[in-house]
Formats: C-alpha cells, structure tokens, sequence
C-alpha cells in the first residue's frame, strides 16, 4: 500500500499556474501514476498508508481529490495541514488501519458516516468525527457552512 | 495547576485561558498572518464571493511574494498583479523581492510567544524565536484574516534534550535530517517539537532556524525553541523585543522525550524521494550529480554562504555541473556581497540569483529535466518537486552540496583534495 502520498504527487508545481481545478485533474497523481486521473470516476473512494498529503500546504490538493468525483479518501494516517484543508474544502478523510491489508483495487467499500466501513462482507469500525467538522463537509466546505450559518445560503 | 509546556502556554495566551493541555481545542486570537505567493490568488477569490468582505486587523497581515521572482511567465505576473494589487488596496504589509517569506518574518516580524499562522507548510521555522508558527491551507488563512480567530488543536509535544556541540564540519541540517530519519516523516504529526537543553547554546540563530524549519518533514504542527540569550540578541539586532518569553514547566508533561548528544551527529544525506530516508552521507559517495543548490527558507542565510564560500574558494564547480546560489534574503545577498562572498561563487562557476524560493518549489529558475539529479540545501526531495516527475532530489548541508558541484559526485567537503 503506498505510503506519504505527499502534495505535490497530487498536484504537482508545474500545474498549479492552470486556472481553475478543472485544468489540474487531468495531472491528479501524476508523477505516481499519469494514467490514474482518467480512470477514477465520481463515487471512487481512495484507499492509502500512512500520513497521506504530507508535504505543502497547497489547498487545491483536496480541492482537486473533490472535483475528481472521490468521496472520501481512507489512510492510514493524515498529514495535519492536509487534513483542515480537507475538511474545509468538504473532502471526507477516514483513518482507518485495517482496510488496507484486504483491499484490492477495483474492490467496491461502502462507507457508512461516523458508523464504519463495509468490505467483501467485513465491518470496521471507524472514529466518529465531532458534529461540527461533519456539518463543514456536508456544506461543502467552511467557507460554505459560514455562509449557511448566516443565512446566505 | 498542572505544569504545561511552550506550546500549551501559547495557546492558553492567545485563547484567553490559563490552561490548556494536550487534545483541547481552543478558540484562539492569531497575532500574524503570513501568507505568500503560492496560494493567495485562492484566498482573495473566495474573500470577494463574501458578502461582507472585511479584514479583522490589517496589521496582522504580512504578504509576500517569494515564488517565481522575477515572474516566468505571463500567468505568474498576472497571479503576483492579483496578490499586488490586493495588498495594496488595503494597506497590506507587502514584500516583493525582498526574500524567501519566513527569512523575512524572522528578519522583520517573528516575536517570542506569538500564534502565527502562515498559509505555507514551513511556518514552523519561527519556533527559532520561541513563536508557535504553523503552516495552514487558504481558507482557514482567509478565516483567520476576515475573523482575527481560528481553531487550534492543542498538540502533544515531543522534547529533544540537546547536550554536546556538533563536530567540525557538520551542521544543523545534518541534526534535522537525522531526528527525522529516526521518528519518521509522520514521527510528529499533528505534535509539537521542543528542543532545550544545554546544547541549544551552542547552536546559532541561522542553525536554530533550520531545525525548526525542516520540522514539518516529521509531520509536526509547529517547533518550538527555548528562548535565551542568542535569541534575544538576535531580536535585539533587528530592533525588536518579545511579546513573552514562556518556558515549558517543571513536570510538564511530554509524549516523549529524545535526549541527543550533539558531538554524535554526522553529515547526512536525504536520498530520493523521501526527506526521512537518511543515510550517513559517506554511503552516498559517487552518485552522479548534474545541478546543486545553495538557497531556500531552510539553508540560503549568510551562515550558510560563509560555509558553501569556505569550501568553494579556490577551487571550480565540475564543468557538467550547474550550482545554483540564491540567498534567502535581499539583506543576506548584500551581507554576502560585503564579505565578498559573491566573488568567490562567481570565481568558482556558480550561478547566482536573486532571492526567491528558486528551485526548492519545483517552478521557474533552476528546475530539472528528466533523469537529472539535483543536491540541494532545499526543504523536499519528493517524487517530482525539484522539476520534471522521473528526477532525482538529495538533500544535504550547504557543506556537502558545494563540495559535490566541485566534484561533480556526492561526497563530503573533507573529502576534496
């Protein structure tokens, strides 16, 4: 299972002068495996090792995970600068170290919020994550959780 | 009340509170907000879709373009006119050309006990000056600018007990490079590092900078320093006084503690594509190299310089060799100038810039093609950082990279004829 997915195999530098997020997924993982981003299609769910998006703090790394359909990424551990920047661009991320050691890809995971992971017909159980992070990802992200709780949304 | 450590302190200062321990989370008052060239643009788009766009205290904010300087193209002038004209129009501290952002906030800004945010991963550098940085994405940046607050996580603290002094010919990046080798690139993740002890003294600003810089390749929230009389007299000298100076308490509690005796360290070497895959320096003898770099927010300061000079004086960069130098600041390249540093990089063959992040982000100056390998004094050796994705990053002291662009191989400077 690969391990320290670090920021700029998502997004490398050279692409971040692209003027929107939609420019970039082509490039998603693309030092790692230039073929990847044609294949991931929405409702796709990552699964890997350890502190996944370590490295920079360049927040369009989730925003690029977001706009290539995945749901929600599971890793072993999370970078920490990732992780906020995750939530606040309402991408789920799930530490989960079990997972790994049985998946495959191409296997379908069902994630159920805050209750577990379900795979080939296995539970594991996740952390519960505090309401108020689960109310910024249902919104979309901080900016738009901000703007409903004021009533602009 | 139960003893804390720097970190605790820190953000019981800026929450208001008297105590705060490890897990607690804690609305927090940010005394600055650095942010840089990389991602600004993203934070200014999303401050106009507000609907009542303001700024908490501009005081606070302190901008600076550091990333391709000189712009490379026409995208980049456009994206560094945005960040120009944003700061502009609200009276926005703003440095362009000045330098790599946290040389200039330690030139400039850093106080002992202050919370700052930066919206760039190596924040973590101010704990030289005993401030808790920590490094943050654009929108929690734009949060904290519109707010005057964030959210802070109060994080374990792992302590180093530093006793020795480093050995001729070894440095602070040989000391950083070896704590991450041995707790691993998420050793530290979501934890604050504290360094003391009575090795600390022997370690200069420019090296205290550097440790803590590089801390964020373990993973760590933020590093933090004792604060003593080498602190304060560099603060001294750049006309400044601390906001607090906080030590950790008697008993205060650590998740663990590391005690390192400095004369053990060696020069070390940090092979692709990972900053904790460390080796001593001499198993990487003979590898090939084709660029060296002498720069970045981690290693382009004058101490640095002095050091690359030493080894460079007198002798010629291998002729397929291209070293680049690039001070970290305007005032270490004109430091540098005075000492005639200059003189003996350009006698030598090297190629000097003006200061910027250069190579060590992967854009602009300096970037390599495929199948190069670079040796670099930068921050990464990721997969793809330094240029093209198949290329090859080592990361080592200012000493080593100038003595393997003389040689033209990795090896260490005692080991030039």
């Amino acid at each position: 299972m690969v391990y320290d997915i670090d920021t700029n195999i998502i997004i490398t530098t050279e692409y971040l002068e692209l003027k929107t997020i939609q420019d970039m997924t082509p490039f998603a993982f693309s030092p790692l495996r230039p073929e990847l981003a044609a294949q991931i299609q929405p409702g796709d769910i990552i699964v890997a090792g350890k502190n996944f998006g370590c490295g920079s703090s360049r927040e369009q790394a989730p925003e690029i995970i977001k706009a290539l359909g995945i749901r929600c990424v599971i890793a072993k551990s999370f970078a920490r600068i990732f992780f906020r920047n995750s939530i606040n661009n309402g991408l789920l991320l799930i530490e989960n170290s079990d997972l790994q050691a049985a998946v495959q890809e191409g296997d379908t995971v069902t994630v159920t919020v805050n209750q577990d992971i379900e795979h080939a017909g296995k539970h594991y159980a996740i952390t519960s994550l505090p309401q108020n992070l689960v109310d910024i990802i249902s919104a979309g992200g901080l900016v738009k959780a901000m703007r409903k709780l004021n009533g602009l949304e | 009340m139960k003893p804390m450590t720097i970190a605790d302190k820190i953000i019981a200062a800026a929450a208001g509170v008297d105590h705060v321990q490890a897990g607690d989370i804690n609305t927090v008052e940010v005394d600055k907000l650095l942010i840089n060239y990389g991602t600004t643009h993203l934070t200014i788009d999303m401050y106009h879709k507000l609907k009542n766009p303001r700024i908490a205290d501009v005081s606070k904010l302190v901008w600076v373009v550091d990333h391709n300087v000189p712009c490379d193209s026409p995208k980049t002038a456009a994206s560094h006119k945005k960040m120009r004209d944003f700061a502009k129009a609200h009276g926005i501290t703003f440095y362009e050309g000045a330098g790599v952002c946290h040389q200039v906030m330690m030139e400039n800004h850093v106080r002992p006990g202050e919370l700052i945010f930066g919206a760039d991963s190596h924040t973590c550098a101010y704990g030289a000056l005993g401030a808790f940085g920590t490094g943050v994405g654009c929108t929690d940046y734009l949060y904290a600018m519109v707010t005057g607050k964030s959210w802070v996580l109060v994080p374990e603290t792992l302590r180093f007990n530093l006793t020795g002094r480093l050995p001729e010919g070894v440095y602070a990046r040989d000391l950083i490079l070896t704590i991450i080798g041995q707790i691993s690139a998420n050793g530290a993740n979501y934890m604050a590092m504290e360094f003391g002890g009575e090795g600390l003294a022997t370690l200069t600003m420019a090296d205290r900078i550097a440790i803590c810089n590089l801390c964020v390749e373990a993973g760590a929230k933020t590093a933090l320093m004792e604060v003593d009389q080498v602190a304060l007299d560099y603060l001294a000298e750049h006309g400044r006084t601390p906001k607090h100076i906080f030590k950790s308490d008697e008993g205060a509690k650590y998740a663990q503690v590391y005690d390192i005796d400095l004369s053990t360290i060696q020069p070390i070497v940090a092979k692709p594509h990972f900053v904790d895959n460390v080796v001593p320096a001499a198993e990487c003898t003979g590898v090939k190299i084709d660029e060296a770099f002498i720069g970045s927010c981690n290693n382009g300061r004058i101490e640095d310089l002095r050091v690359a000079a030493a080894v460079l004086k007198g002798r010629k960069v291998h002729p397929l060799v291209r070293l680049l130098v690039v001070p970290a600041s305007q005032t270490v390249y004109q430091q540098a100038l005075q000492e005639g540093l200059m003189e003996i990089f350009m006698e030598a063959g090297a190629i000097v810039m003006n200061a910027n992040c250069s190579v060590c982000w992967g854009s602009c100056q300096g970037v390599i093609g495929e199948g190069e390998t670079l040796i670099s004094t930068g921050t990464r050796n990721f997969k793809g950082r330094a240029g093209h994705p198949n290329s090859f990053v080592y990361l080592a002291s200012a000493a080593t990279v100038a003595a393997s662009a003389v040689k033209g191989e990795i090896v260490t400077a005692d080991m030039l004829d």
